[in-house]
């Protein structure tokens, strides 16, 4: 699971969708590998902007990455700045959980990574 | 006759033509592909869709005139399509031969001395007609007032320039070359129509194919991991198509399978995403493979390696739609596009997380270890069937929720063709119907529907906020009815299924009536369709009395043969996937532990057999 996708998900119950501890989901015991990626300036500018910038410095400070800046970069300072550019590209895109868990600030609830493949399904107790 | 084909907007005319198939997605696809490349389309003429019943639709035409800003949009267009062939810079038209002539003089002549020196190859397209070479060379050599003075290349020349021609659909014509005399079909010419000549007639510029090859290129015959329910190809890539998929666009398939949407959409360029309710569908251990590939290689990631697209797949993970983890109502709404092919429970039943019926007491289970049973690894979370309209609403409202404004949803859906059973196009007050795309089988269609995200401007104002008011007090409604069938004891899927009840209901009545007139010569005089069969049966029994016992086994055999058929139906209906074995002998065996023995237990059930 990429740390993009990380972005974009958070916790399965639907309890939790209301509170903010429920978001980002918390990486734990985890197995990180890099795989290449398109890199694809264009569609990163696309994307950067839907993404929750500070979602995003919590998840990459948790899974030991130097800290973002605190402000999201604007559009034109990336068009200018390739090497921030790619930076980006290998933390969202390229860098991946293989394995390990996610786990909800809010419930508690931990969902398994197994061969990069997270598992959203939920015991009934919590549908 | 027309005006001149050079309007003054600047803006030129094109002939596409297409190829013959799935005729209502053709101004569909078309549209969305206008729409990705930025252009202004306009549709000069093209002949109203086909009747939504009618399978048979040969008679439509595959030629559609457009105006469109320049040659070089003709080209991004149609490069990109996949129901298109070809387009053409229109250079005339004409209900005759000789109109067509004229036509092109008199609005094309400015472009003839442009071509004068280039390589050409002039071709003749008949629709529904044949020609002769002879005839054809006729047909070209009528145009030489063209002047061209470049060489005739019949391989990769510079232009090509085609004559169409559209003939009234006629079965029994022949070309003229078998009227001419080789006497094998000459009864044919007797009872050819009138038609001698075709009714409209093109000429035109080539100026782009378009991606139909992309089909040899994605079909599933050649894919590593497929599944039953697997789209073809075309379709597959005609559903990227419709839902703008484009390069630097997010895209997701809630119901991803093998992932044949997100690989079409990733074809065009956009990062795909895609969750499934069963996870094995995305490691691989599920489905089946017509190569000798190794398992790793045998997974929807298996599938994007070998068409190169890995580089464009953004993540797949395990997730029920009805409770899903992707973030809304919380920071930007992040998809361009949600494409899915659902399931209906058709064939498998439809299912989303929870208990069939929920213990009263809601905490956790626990085994006799006092361990949390969803804690082990290999806890599986347990599924209840589900209800038609209520997981068409979780999509609508899901889209809703993360589509950005004017993204699109596309999904697919059956319905069937009986006016009293027909499903209407679902609704959703903040989404807007694009396309409704009809692809028709023989008692049921399936649909192909696009919408479109309103935006936060369109939807301000008193009627809209009053639409999602009822609107979700109706989703509401359909919510507690669904909990109140599930705990009257519906729990059926029939019940929860509209499409399901009513094709089955039907179709099912209809098919064992059919099933019982084929029988009741057997049960009164044994004049079995199968002689072999009954006979080979009662010698080596040889005992009359059994005679009965036999007759009976008969009788259940034609009804599993016709239960078989409804079975194939509904293959086709789940993902356009036939056996391609008919022979109802060898499945027998092969299916008698199969849904069908449980369709045929029923049967006996309802006593349907205990009549006779």
């Amino acid at each position: 699971m990429k740390i993009l996708t990380l972005n974009f998900l958070t916790c399965a119950v639907k309890a939790c969708k209301s509170s903010a501890a429920s978001y980002p989901l918390h990486p734990q015991e985890v197995e990180l590998a890099k795989d290449e990626m398109e890199y694809n300036p264009q569609a990163m500018l696309n994307f950067l902007l839907r993404l929750d910038w500070a979602a995003l410095r919590m998840t990459a400070t948790e899974l030991g990455f130097a800290t973002l800046p605190e402000e999201m970069p604007t559009a034109e300072d990336l068009q200018q700045d390739e090497l921030k550019m790619r930076q980006l590209h290998e933390l969202l895109l390229e860098t991946h959980v293989v394995s390990g868990k996610l786990v909800c600030g809010n419930c508690g609830h931990e969902y398994g990574i197994k061969e990069g493949i997270a598992n959203f399904l939920l015991p009934s107790h919590l549908v | 006759m027309k005006e001149s084909m050079k309007d003054i907007n600047g803006k030129g005319d094109f002939l596409i033509r297409f190829g013959q198939a799935h005729e209502s997605f053709r101004l569909a696809e078309i549209e969305a592909l206008a729409r990705i490349a930025g252009v202004e389309l306009e549709v000069v003429s093209y002949s109203p869709s086909v009747k939504k019943t009618s399978i048979n639709s040969s008679s439509q035409t595959p030629f559609t005139h457009v105006r469109l800003p320049s040659v070089s949009s003709a080209k991004q267009i149609i490069s990109r399509s996949i129901l298109a062939q070809s387009v053409h810079e229109l250079w005339g038209q004409g209900d005759s031969l000789s109109l067509l002539h004229d036509d092109v003089r008199k609005s094309s002549s400015h472009l003839f001395a442009r071509y004068e020196q280039a390589t050409f190859r002039f071709s003749v397209d008949s629709f529904q007609g044949s020609r002769t070479k002879k005839e054809q060379v006729d047909l070209i050599n009528g145009f030489s007032f063209v002047g061209f003075e470049g060489p005739i290349r019949m391989k990769d020349p510079e232009e090509t320039f085609t004559i169409f021609e559209e003939w009234e659909f006629d079965p029994y014509r022949t070309s003229s070359r078998q009227e001419g005399g080789k006497g094998k079909k000459s009864n044919a010419v007797i009872n050819r129509s009138s038609s001698t000549e075709p009714k409209k007639l093109y000429l035109g510029r080539l100026i782009s194919h378009s991606s139909r090859y992309l089909i040899t290129q994605f079909d599933l015959k050649k894919r590593a991991y497929i599944s039953t329910t697997s789209m073809d190809a075309e379709l597959a890539l005609v559903t990227a198509n419709v839902s703008l998929a484009a390069p630097g666009k997010l895209f997701y398939d809630p119901f991803v399978g093998t992932g044949g949407f997100p690989l079409a959409a990733a074809n065009f360029g956009a990062l795909v995403f895609g969750s499934d309710i069963d996870g094995r569908a995305l490691r691989g251990t599920a489905g089946w493979t017509g190569g000798t590939l190794k398992p790793e290689e045998r997974c929807l990631r298996g599938n994007f390696e070998q068409y190169g697209l890995k580089g464009r797949l953004g993540d797949v993970w395990v997730a029920d739609l009805a409770n899903s983890p992707v973030r809304t109502g919380r920071g930007e709404r992040w998809l361009d596009g949600i494409i899915c092919d659902p399931p209906y429970g058709v064939r498998e039943g439809l299912r989303i997380l929870g208990h069939r019926n929920p213990p009263a007491d809601p905490s956790p289970q626990v085994d006799e270890n006092g361990v949390e049973k969803h804690k082990k690894p290999d806890f599986i979370p347990p599924k209840r069937p589900y209800s038609f309209h209520l997981m068409l609403h979780d999509i609508l409202q899901f889209s809703f929720a993360t589509l950005v404004d004017s993204g699109r949803l596309s999904f697919w859906m059956p319905t069937a063709n009986d006016d009293d059973l027909e499903i209407p196009v679902p609704s959703h007050p903040g989404m807007h119907v694009v396309s409704v795309c009809t692809q028709p089988f023989n008692k049921w269609s399936r649909r192909l529907i696009t919408y479109r995200r309103r935006s936060a401007l369109e939807m301000e104002g008193e009627t809209l906020r009053k639409d999602f008011e009822e609107y979700m007090a109706q989703m509401d409604e359909a919510r507690r009815k669904e909990r109140d069938v599930r705990e009257g004891g519906g729990r059926q899927a029939d019940e929860l299924n509209p499409f399901r009840k009513a094709y089955f209901s039907t179709e099912r009545r209809r098919i064992v009536e059919e099933a019982r007139e084929t029988m009741t010569p057997a049960l009164g005089k044994l004049e079995f369709k199968y002689p072999d069969l009954a006979g080979t049966a009662l010698e080596s029994r040889g005992e009359e009395k059994s005679l009965y016992a036999e007759v009976l086994n008969y009788v259940n055999y034609v009804v599993l043969y016709y239960l078989y058929k409804i079975e194939r139906v509904v293959v086709v209906m789940d993902g356009g996937r036939v056996a391609e074995d008919e022979s109802p002998r060898e499945d027998l065996a092969a299916k008698e532990d199969s849904s069908l023995a449980k369709l045929l237990a029923e049967e006996r059930a309802v006593g349907s057999l205990k009549e006779k």
